[in-house]
């Protein structure tokens, strides 16, 4: 998952006291754990929460593609070419399902594209970072993908039917993505010291931007409580956080590589790894539009559109010349 | 090039076959993330990833005829450039759209029928690679055929970028189906098809879409050919440092 900072209405979330009885109906129906579908009534800050979520995430695994796709024409094997081909398509088919799911909701997939392009909507911070050597497409599968299972395998019990189920399938193709990740990264760990410093120097650089995936702390954030309220969030960024490194420091242990945080340790106590704070500067650098890779992101997204104009155009032309066709004849 | 008692005729056309999927493969891929529409990302993924696949068995049987213990991955990433044995057309260069759209077009034309003629190869391998790549080339075809048909009958727009497209590259269409001493050696030994009559259907094809597309080819244009003997267009000798970078790098390293 990839959508980070969702706005909700940001009134605060009311009680069912409070509610008119069409809302209150709306809000039993989510504490029941009835699925809401597209034809129902829903309040219009839960229509727009859920915009903004489904197409963030949706922008995310388009824009996505770029890093890992920096990397198709140069994979080392026949084999590593086609299972990198193989998920930057699924990512793309990601985008897909999801676009098609904020389309549910009365939002058509150009306006989404026109709002991502003009730098109105968002996208995940973490695609703004450059993938400079091949071992980043192991850590983006082990340490990107690993995060966002770990922020999408709640959202499968999200309140809103359409993404709900959207995300059951998503889930099934991530889990391949993040062993595909880990593979690549056993086989340098186990390879020449050139191979195993690229697995070093890709954990260095991918760690913190992972972390900043899940987004800073939430539990004060009235956008945050709305949409758990909503069942559209089921748990709080510092908690989701926590789950991934405590699964992760074993796997970069067992890798042998070192997890670039001097605060990192185990407590016993807590069950769980103490870590150190993220930079959350560089976060909201990355999210402004300040990060390594943003400006280039963008203009490949836009240079994409823009020289596939003529053909979308080509496409819709030949329809209506076919059309005119088959009237003339009638 | 090896020359041991192998069969060199057979080296060569599982050489050709693979190494059109593996140039070509790896030039569409370089559109992942960059198409015109969400679903052209996605189907361009999948007619590279068929394309990569079928390199790899032939690639792989080629290595097998060789006796020499050379991997696909050997041959595919540590030969030198005049050492393969694809087509000219697969490594012209992405172009626009319609340039890509156009390439697959030319190519797709010829490889299905000449992947259905090599099922009936005396060489049981070669003949069981073409059935398999055969169903992929199947619906590559249709979706090649349908846009060039699309975009030429299209936009002005569209229809002058397909026409240009197919000004530049119809030159290196001749080389698909102009047979040379290996071809006829292949065909002799009912290894391979006689291309002549792969070349007389390609023909009869082209004329009925070109038409349909609303697109016309110079059909007097001198061929432009010689990769099938390694003699290559510049653009090979800036695709294979980018793919073959990591391999030659690292040398002996296990990805």
């Amino acid at each position: 998952m990839y959508a980070q900072m969702v706005k909700s209405t940001g009134e605060g979330v009311k009680s069912l006291d409070e509610m008119e009885p069409q809302e209150r109906a709306f809000q039993e129906r989510i504490n029941a754990d009835v699925k809401i579908e597209p034809k129902d009534w829903m309040p219009e800050g839960y229509r727009k929460t859920l915009v903004r979520q489904i197409s963030q995430h949706a922008h995310s695994e388009i824009v996505g593609q770029l890093p890992e796709g920096n990397w198709i024409t140069r994979a080392p094997t026949l084999e590593r070419k086609m299972i990198l081909l193989a998920k930057v398509q699924d990512e793309a088919g990601h985008g897909l399902y999801l676009y098609c799911a904020a389309e549910t909701l009365g939002v058509s997939r150009d306006e989404m594209t026109e709002q991502l392009l003009s730098g109105k909507a968002k996208y995940s911070s973490i695609f703004n970072y450059p993938t400079l050597t091949w071992a980043d497409i192991g850590a983006i599968g082990w340490l990107v993908d690993g995060a966002a299972i770990m922020n999408q395998v709640p959202l499968q019990r999200c309140s809103y039917g359409p993404y709900s189920r959207a995300m059951i399938r998503i889930c099934k193709e991530e889990s391949f993505h993040q062993r595909q990740g880990y593979d690549i990264m056993m086989k340098l760990v186990k390879g020449t010291p050139e191979q195993k410093e690229m697995a070093q120097d890709a954990i260095n650089r991918w760690w913190w931007p992972s972390l900043m995936m899940f987004g800073p702390s939430d539990t004060d954030s009235v956008h945050s409580a709305q949409s758990m309220a909503w069942g559209i969030k089921q748990n709080s960024n510092d908690e989701l956080r926590q789950k991934f490194v405590d699964q992760t420091v074993p796997q970069a242990d067992y890798l042998g590589l070192k997890v670039p945080d001097p605060d990192l340790r185990w407590n016993e106590e807590r069950g769980s790894y103490d870590f150190g704070e993220v930079d959350w500067n560089e976060f909201y650098e990355v999210l402004k539009g300040n990060g390594p890779c943003n400006a280039e992101r963008m203009a490949a997204r836009r240079k994409a559109w823009d020289d596939g104009a003529w053909f979308r155009e080509g496409l819709m032309a030949h329809a209506r010349k076919k059309e005119t066709r088959i009237m003339a004849a009638e | 090039m090896a020359t041991g008692k192998h069969d060199q005729t057979l080296f060569e056309l599982s050489l050709r076959m693979g190494d059109n999927a593996l140039i070509l493969g790896q030039r569409i891929s370089a559109w992942c993330g960059h198409a015109p529409v969400l679903e052209e990302d996605i189907a361009l993924a999948n007619v590279a990833l068929d394309l990569i696949g079928q390199a790899s068995l032939w690639l792989g049987f080629a290595g097998e005829i060789e006796g020499e213990g050379r991997t696909a991955d050997n041959l595919a990433f540590l030969r030198a450039d005049r050492e393969f044995r694809n087509c000219l057309l697969v490594e012209q260069p992405n172009g626009d759209f319609g340039h890509t759209l156009m390439r697959q077009f030319l190519f797709d034309a010829w490889h299905l029928p000449m992947l259905k003629a090599l099922t009936l190869s005396s060489d049981e391998r070669v003949a069981a690679i073409a059935a398999k790549s055969a169903k992929e080339a199947t619906y590559h075809l249709e979706r090649s055929e349908d846009f060039v048909i699309r975009l030429g009958d299209g936009s002005d727009e569209s229809h002058r970028r397909m026409q240009d497209a197919l000004d530049v590259l119809w030159p290196f269409a001749g080389e698909l189906t102009c047979a040379d001493e290996i071809d006829v050696a292949l065909a002799d030994k009912g290894l391979g098809p006689d291309l002549g009559a792969i070349g007389a259907e390609y023909k009869e094809y082209m004329e009925r879409m070109l038409k349909k597309a609303t697109l016309t080819a110079d059909w007097q244009a001198p061929i432009r050919k010689g990769g099938k003997v390694g003699d290559h267009s510049e653009a090979l000798g800036h695709l294979l440092p980018e793919m073959q970078w990591l391999q030659r790098s690292h040398p002996g390293a296990v990805w």
